[in-house]
């Protein structure tokens, strides 16, 4: 067991609202951790808190033994947490290859004057970085879309665009905020056995977001599940699915306060 | 194979830009060849000025400033001693600077290096937030420089400026930093620095989660595009020999802004056909100024009427070709052959 990620009491205020409670969460390599809940539940705010783009208002993120509270994004990103957006923010105007390509910079050891004269590391670093970006895109295959406006793709292939960009910067970590959103069923199984082919090939952790809960069951070693920024459950898929808090926070409570049955199957 | 074809195609174009320069320099009159150092001042201008606006995506006017820093500096270090203390009249030059006097070359370097100097100065707080204060703080840089240069008397000569500086720019040097500016901007654009100042335009968010330092990027385009319009600063100031604090006016910036949006920002290769366009067709349309007999119609010319046709072609431009000339497509040797190819197929048929 190698602990990657270890998050502590995470508290997240917007004013005098509580996005995130006490929010705590372990990504060891080789885990795929899931974080669910209903809409507004925090989990996109604990992404943000992790990779820097809100400052939590209390708690602490360890990432690989090191404290990262407070970091920035990108000291974060080189650090080695990728991650991916709910609604996908790629370079839409840049080729797709050159989406993935930029998530390399950070490894790119030329100067701009080596740039420029196209001496020293220059032509090394460019020729790694272009070959690695198409082994990316191959892997989700993407290859023949390479050189097309990213704006241009459709949807899913979108998606598995971001994904191979946040693949480029090597990480360590991989947070995947709804990846299969928008894709269709099959690609969503494509999409679970790509994952865990990929976890077991690399040495990676991944904490995913998404609504798919057959996919979010499939995939995930243990899910955390939140309801208005409050952590209500920890536990395995099975455990999770017959939770009766979990199933009150999606489904609510009656009159009576007691768990609305839900269908089995 | 094509990187070799690419390269000796590039090397050749240069080589008949050359030749028609030294052409030009024996063969065409004075208001010419002013034109064409013009021209290639004015494309250093845009390049660079692209290079923040339409590459990095961050909203400057400051060029206008940026040129007069350069102006200053290089003409503050090619005056000769005699010839500064002959200018200033009012108060003698500071001490280090009135006995200081070196070659053009130097002055220009100096003058690039100060100019981006002051722009990194400028970036330290305006590029730790974001949204267009770039823009308010680089206009409000031009004001606050002209304020400056006629005040410090012992420096900038004030208001009577600077004169009698040596005619150093020709068409050599103003077509040989022209050609090395769009060198290093295209080298730059197309490496991993260009591709993540485009990821900083694109989605800044994104960059940042993808490890790229917006900040330092972003201050890194703007002093580099300021290095390059502090050059060109150096050698407006030796072509027409005399600056003052009026002079660079934010009409300077009004005009690059003009000819990088024409030629559609964030493209090299629309800067340049644009910084072309614009350079030459200002002078061509004062024929429209001149009296003229048209079909017995006596026309007596309207001063300022360049300016009326200039407006009209400009509202055409944002009615018909919103995104410029070029988009943001660049200029390949690929592509034009492509065309070339087409065109002569065409003409068979």
């Amino acid at each position: 067991m190698d602990l990657l990620l270890d998050i502590n009491g995470l508290s997240v205020f917007f004013g005098g609202v509580q996005a995130l409670t006490k929010f705590s969460i372990q990504i060891s390599r080789g885990d795929i951790i899931g974080l669910i809940g209903p809409n507004g539940a925090g989990k996109t705010t604990a992404f943000n808190a992790t990779t820097g783009r809100i400052r939590p208002s209390e708690g602490s993120v360890f990432f690989c033994g090191q404290k990262i509270t407070g970091w920035s994004p990108p000291r974060i990103a080189r650090s080695g947490i990728a991650r991916t957006f709910q609604n996908i923010k790629l370079y839409e105007d840049l080729s797709v290859i050159e989406n993935v390509m930029i998530a390399a910079h950070s490894s790119v050891s030329y100067s701009f004057i080596e740039a420029i004269l196209g001496v020293g590391r220059y032509s090394r670093d460019e020729t790694r970085i272009k070959s690695r970006a198409y082994e990316l895109l191959e892997l989700m295959n993407l290859g023949e879309v390479a050189s097309e406006q990213a704006s241009s793709l459709p949807y899913g292939s979108q998606r598995k665009l971001e994904i191979a960009r946040a693949l480029a910067l090597d990480p360590k970590l991989l947070l995947l905020d709804e990846p299969v959103a928008g894709m269709n069923p099959t690609e969503t199984r494509e999409f679970g056995e790509f994952l865990l082919t990929l976890r077991d090939n690399l040495p990676i952790g991944v904490g995913l977001i998404d609504h798919d809960m057959s996919f979010v069951m499939e995939v995930c070693d243990m899910i955390r599940v939140l309801d208005h920024g409050i952590p209500i459950a920890w536990g395995t898929p099975s455990a999770i699915r017959n939770n009766p808090e979990v199933i009150s926070a999606y489904l609510g409570t009656d009159f009576n306060g007691t768990t609305v049955k839900h269908a089995k199957n | 194979m094509a990187l070799y074809r690419d390269r000796i195609l590039t090397v050749f174009s240069l080589f008949i830009l050359f030749s028609f320069l030294t052409y030009a320099d024996s063969n065409f009159g004075h208001y010419t060849l002013r034109i064409l150092q013009n021209i290639a001042i004015f494309i250093t201008l845009a390049v660079s000025y692209n290079l923040i606006n339409g590459v990095a995506g961050q909203f400057s006017l400051g060029p206008n400033a940026f040129l007069a820093v350069g102006a200053y500096t290089s003409a503050i270090f090619t005056l000769s001693p005699e010839e500064k203390l002959r200018s200033f009249i009012i108060e003698p030059m500071l001490w280090p600077l009135s006995v200081i006097s070196v070659p053009f070359a130097a002055s220009l370097l100096i003058a690039g290096i100060v100019t981006a100097l002051v722009a990194i100065l400028m970036a330290m707080p305006v590029f730790r937030v974001r949204g267009d204060y770039l823009a308010i703080v680089s206009l409000g840089f031009g004001e606050v420089f002209q304020v400056l240069a006629n005040n410090s008397m012992s420096i900038t000569n004030g208001s009577l400026g600077l004169k009698g500086l040596y005619p150093y720019t020709n068409l050599w040097w103003s077509w040989g930093i022209c050609v090395f500016t769009v060198f290093c901007t295209v080298r730059l654009v197309n490496s991993s620095y260009g591709r993540a100042m485009k990821a900083v335009r694109e989605d800044e968010t994104a960059a940042e989660a993808m490890g790229i330092n917006a900040f330092r990027i972003k201050t890194f385009a703007f002093a580099f595009s300021a290095f390059f319009q502090g050059v060109a600063g150096g050698l407006l100031a030796h072509l027409i020999t005399t600056i003052s604090p009026s002079l660079f006016t934010f009409m300077f910036t009004f005009n690059l802004l003009i000819i990088i949006v024409i030629g559609g920002l964030g493209s090299t290769t629309g800067s340049i056909i644009a910084a072309i366009l614009i350079t030459w067709g200002g002078e061509a349309l004062r024929f429209f100024e001149e009296p003229a007999n048209l079909f017995g119609f006596q026309y007596d010319g309207v001063p300022g009427m360049r300016m009326v046709l200039f407006s009209v072609i400009l509202i055409l431009v944002m009615l018909f070709a919103r995104s410029g000339i070029m988009g943001r497509s660049e200029f390949t040797w690929e592509g034009f052959l492509g065309w070339i190819k087409n065109k002569l197929s065409a003409m068979k048929v």
